[in-house]
């Protein structure tokens, strides 16, 4: 522990090299996509077309909703079958777009840039915004925000997050070997114009971006293209060719398990996005969308397997909680409902990373009732 | 594949580690200290402890039965408060004695209060406080098998010479866990190397203690009188396995340092002024009702505030 590093956190079994050295290969959607309005942080999108419109590829078939919200692209030419709500991954309904694919993938056409330094600060920011980027991590907060500074002049560092701490995925570190080149393009896009915010880390003066939303970024600028595509890892133990793909954003969930070939073992617990912070999937006919990292096939659920029991107040919760809040204090305090308590001890400074969870030898939720409560109290204050 | 898939809130994946790992951890580390003690009072003490686990467990299963809870034995934590009370026990002592002190620790210190995790002060300390209260005669005899009655501690206060090195090892007459500093820090390696207890409650309280007997004493910072100190009474088995206990020393860091001063200093004034010539326990046990207030003034700071807002 002598080693020179951050306080808090923790290092389960990875999974990488499951992944790590598979290359990402194109994969086409099968006949329908599915784009909630709702894949980023902020108001949904507003629909643009409707039933019976026939759409290209990368034409707009929602809007922003505000200014803290984003466009939404169709993936692929063809026709939208039906506005109406479809279960996403959280397992919520949420109203969709649904689009029957003729399988022709006819594109609009993009206006290219040569060079992004003949663009002003806000040629910049709008093509980030009109691409209908948000943070790819996992998060999914519309990355011209992040880039729409108070104060332009106070930020003197861009973070590339490429560290992608979620064990089994592989997407960014497989962007960083095969297309470096976009993720170095990018970063000097976002560095020499765009820059500056208030938002959160803004304070301590940098920002912090995604690998995969920086190239979304260069596309954007370079290509002109919408943010249509990512790289989703389907991995875990149940797959015997653990792969990386680049799928189109709207494609089922179902259509990757397919793609990926017959299991090694029924899978028992099937999540998108990472082991620590992803969701577990009711069903796999849900839609991958921007935020969509992982698609991960375990045959064991570690978490029905474990009963909770009493806390020992062991104080390892408050040991890897990179927010160095004290888990046990706040889960007590939302499983009481005690609101004020919770604020008090700075419930909100919770990211939900679920660190405590993990550690817990009592096998405690605590990152699930905070989360509620941190639900419940933001819920309150948007009204 | 099949139709029906596990859900849950993150994470998905769990460690390995576990309350009944730990409390297992906890009983390996005690085992060269109570073998020890054996070795050292004869077999009766053998007795002494099984009389008080078997006790322990008993009373928790009754419990349990009576109050309708799931049956928490194999959790090992009344194993392990058993064994810390028969430890805490004098060598020759009548066993009903550590059968009531076993029952009294899991039934009015730890099952009243709600069970693992809810108990305010250590079980086996106040079930040993309330033992040497009933029973001060019995509680304080500690003639046994070759050694007389007078602890190295109760000498030194008289100003008697006593054996440094026998106190290190622990042939010295005192209770049936606490005397050999060997067999206890070889159990707080083991403790400290598998990273369940770390270092901050028992150095604090060593340190504080060292500087305190080292200024009110009678002898200045004199290295045989501290080490005697150090090794003589309840104190290493108090600060390794006594004040790490999870469930009532401080959950923030801060607040252990503080709790470590707590008990270092108590420990100090009870030993140079008061009427006994330990008072581990005591310490202990009052510092774990500091618990509460120490942990409200010191909750940690969340990342990332304190800084100069720019």
């Amino acid at each position: 522990m002598a080693k020179h590093s951050f306080r808090g956190g923790l290092h389960p079994y990875d999974g990488k090299e499951l992944s790590k050295d598979r290359p990402i290969i194109d994969i086409l959607p099968g006949k329908e996509l599915v784009f909630p309005l709702s894949q980023h942080i902020g108001a949904p999108a507003v629909p643009v077309v409707k039933k019976g419109d026939k759409v290209l590829r990368g034409q707009m078939i929602a809007d922003a909703g505000g200014f803290v919200s984003v466009p939404i692209y169709s993936t692929v030419s063809g026709s939208v079958t039906a506005i109406e709500k479809r279960r996403v991954v959280t397992g919520d309904m949420v109203e969709s777009i649904v689009i029957a694919n003729d399988s022709k993938y006819e594109e609009v056409k993009y206006q290219i840039t040569k060079d992004f330094s003949k663009l002003s600060k806000e040629d910049i920011r709008e093509k980030i915004r009109i691409a209908g980027i948000v943070g790819m991590g996992g998060a999914g907060f519309p990355t011209h925000v992040k880039l729409s500074p108070k104060e332009p002049d106070k930020i003197d560092y861009c973070i590339a997050n490429c560290a992608e701490c979620e064990p089994y995925l592989t997407s960014d570190y497989r962007r960083m070997i095969e297309e470096p080149q976009k993720l170095i393009d990018g970063l000097k896009i976002i560095l020499s114009r765009a820059i500056n915010c208030d938002m959160l880390p803004a304070d301590a003066g940098c920002i912090v971006n995604n690998v995969d939303t920086i190239v979304a970024v260069y596309n954007a600028v370079m290509e002109g293209k919408p943010l249509m595509e990512r790289i989703v890892t389907v991995t875990g133990d149940c797959v015997r060719k653990p792969q990386n793909y680049r799928v189109h954003i709207g494609m089922m969930y179902s259509e990757l398990i397919n793609e990926v070939g017959a299991l090694r073992y029924d899978p028992v617990k099937i999540v998108s996005g990472g082991p620590m912070m992803g969701f577990g999937l009711i069903d796999t006919n849900v839609p991958t969308t921007k935020t969509a990292s992982a698609l991960l096939c375990m045959s064991r659920d570690e978490v029905s397997e474990v009963k909770p029991s009493a806390c020992i107040n062991c104080g390892m919760c408050a040991q890897v909680c990179p927010g160095r809040v004290v888990p046990k204090i706040l889960s007590d305090m939302a499983e009481h409902g005690d609101e004020e308590g919770f604020l008090a001890k700075n419930g909100m400074e919770c990211c939900e990373c679920g660190c405590c969870s993990y550690i817990c030898p009592a096998k405690r939720n605590l990152t699930q009732s905070i989360k509620s409560m941190r639900k419940t109290i933001l819920a309150k204050r948007k009204r | 594949m099949g139709d029906l898939l596990n859900v849950s809130s993150n994470p998905h994946i769990r460690s390995k580690v576990s309350t009944d790992k730990i409390m297992l951890c906890v009983i390996i580390a005690l085992i060269p200290a109570t073998v020890f003690g054996v070795i050292n009072f004869g077999v009766y003490s053998l007795l002494v402890i099984g009389a008080s686990i078997a006790s322990a467990v008993l009373t928790e299963i009754l419990c349990c039965i009576v109050m309708k809870r799931k049956i928490s034995v194999t959790d090992l934590s009344a194993v392990v408060t058993g064994l810390l009370l028969g430890l805490n026990m004098p060598p020759a002592v009548p066993l009903y004695i550590p059968i009531m002190g076993s029952a009294f620790a899991i039934f009015v210190v730890k099952m009243l209060f709600g069970g693992l995790g809810q108990n305010f002060m250590n079980p086996a300390l106040a079930a040993r406080c309330f033992l040497v209260i009933s029973f001060p005669a019995a509680m304080t005899n500690f003639a046994c098998d070759g050694y007389s009655g007078a602890t190295p501690l109760a000498l030194l206060r008289a100003g008697e010479e006593v054996n440094l090195m026998n106190m290190i090892t622990g042939r010295i007459p005192g209770t049936i866990g606490e005397t050999s500093m060997i067999a206890i820090l070889i159990g707080a390696v083991f403790l400290l190397l598998l990273g369940v207890i770390d270092l901050i409650v028992p150095m604090t309280y060593l340190v504080t203690f060292v500087i305190f007997i080292g200024i009110f004493g009678d002898y200045g910072f004199n290295s045989y009188y501290i080490f005697c100190h150090l090794a003589g009474g309840g104190i290493m088995l108090g600060a390794w396995f006594m004040a790490t206990d999870y469930v009532t020393r401080p959950i923030t860091k801060m607040g252990q340092y503080v709790y470590g001063i707590i008990l270092g200093l108590l420990t100090g004034i009870f030993r140079i002024f008061g009427a006994s010539v330990e008072g581990v326990s005591y310490s202990i046990i009052i510092a774990n009702l500091l618990v509460p207030l120490i942990e409200k003034f010191t909750y940690p700071k969340p990342f990332g505030r304190g800084g100069e807002r720019r």
